[in-house]
């Protein structure tokens, strides 16, 4: 399977990059936007996707810091 | 005594670290892909940007084959350092609580710091006293120090702040300006700020060298025990 992982900062945690690109976007004429946050988009080929949610736990996210989100590239739907 | 100092591809502390070392001691370097500590007596995991930072800082190099054995060997009571991407490293590896993120400023900071030395009672800070300041460099773009507030609380309580950035000082947006912690058994310590940077007049400090002399004068008393206990191990 195709999958897709969002992996994103905590809620509560400063986000500056988030803050940063919050900041730039009313320069440029888009107002009205708020909560920003950047994270990271993770493509990956897996043949067992029972075993996502230990990479993601292990490696692709850090728990401590990071909320992560697997998505089923192919079906377009929640890939748990 | 030997210090082991660990070479990841991408380190660039490490030869630093491994001079500093040797002005107290004797020092070696440990290559990532080894499973042999060649019988150290204390561990320093140097700054750099090991595997790139790819992904996160620190986040690849905890599964380097070296890391099972500094892992092995902090659990035995072996005395481990983290500076810098070491720090990271740790903290990634579970052997630190807690995790750096990218600075408030979003920009790599690169500037002599005043530290305040926050628990002198340890391995790593015997050399100074409590209070004291040292002036020390730090250099890195992901060094805000982060645990969750109940984990900060419980850190402080057991005294596990060991460097705090001196008021004003506080390079990077750490939470409660906290620059280093240990562990709960007190034998690893993690701090952003360079020690091996600061071991030379020349370079305008020598304050750093007080991390190396305490990791030392350890050592040296941990050598006494060894010998004064092992009659009546038999």
């Amino acid at each position: 399977m195709r999958a897709r992982v969002l992996v994103r900062p905590k809620e509560g945690i400063l986000d500056p990059q988030g803050q940063a690109v919050e900041r730039a976007l009313p320069a440029l004429g888009f107002s009205g936007v708020r909560n920003v946050h950047v994270g990271r988009l993770i493509e990956l080929d897996v043949e067992d996707t029972s075993r996502l949610p230990e990479m993601c736990e292990r490696l692709l996210a850090n728990p401590l810091i990071e909320d992560y989100e697997i998505v089923d590239y192919e079906s377009g739907g929640d890939g748990k | 005594m030997k210090f082991g100092v660990i070479r990841f591809p991408g380190s660039c502390d490490d030869v630093d670290a491994l001079q500093a070392a040797q002005r107290v001691g004797g020092a070696v370097l440990l290559w990532h892909a080894d499973r042999d500590l060649q019988g150290v007596d204390a561990v320093i995991v140097p700054g750099g940007f090991s595997y790139g930072d790819y992904l996160r800082a620190g986040a690849i190099a905890r599964f380097a084959p070296v890391m099972e054995e500094v892992a092995e060997f902090a659990r035995e009571g072996g005395l481990v350092l983290g500076v810098c991407n070491g720090f990271q490293v740790l903290c990634e590896a579970g052997l630190l609580p807690g995790a750096l993120l990218p600075n408030v400023s979003l920009k790599f900071v690169f500037r002599q710091v005043e530290l305040e030395v926050t628990n002198a009672d340890t391995p790593f800070t015997r050399a100074c006293a409590r209070g004291e300041r040292l002036s020390i460099p730090v250099k890195h773009t992901t060094g805000r120090y982060y645990a969750p507030p109940d984990q900060l609380d419980w850190l402080e309580a057991e005294d596990r702040v060991l460097l705090r950035y001196a008021s004003g000082h506080n390079p990077n947006g750490s939470l409660r300006d906290i620059a280093g912690v240990c562990n709960e058994a007190g034998n690893v310590f993690g701090l952003m700020p360079h020690p091996e940077h600061a071991v030379d007049a020349l370079t305008g400090s020598t304050d750093g060298l007080k991390i190396f002399e305490s990791i030392r004068a350890d050592v040296a008393d941990r050598g006494l025990l060894r010998v004064a206990s092992s009659p009546a191990v038999r």
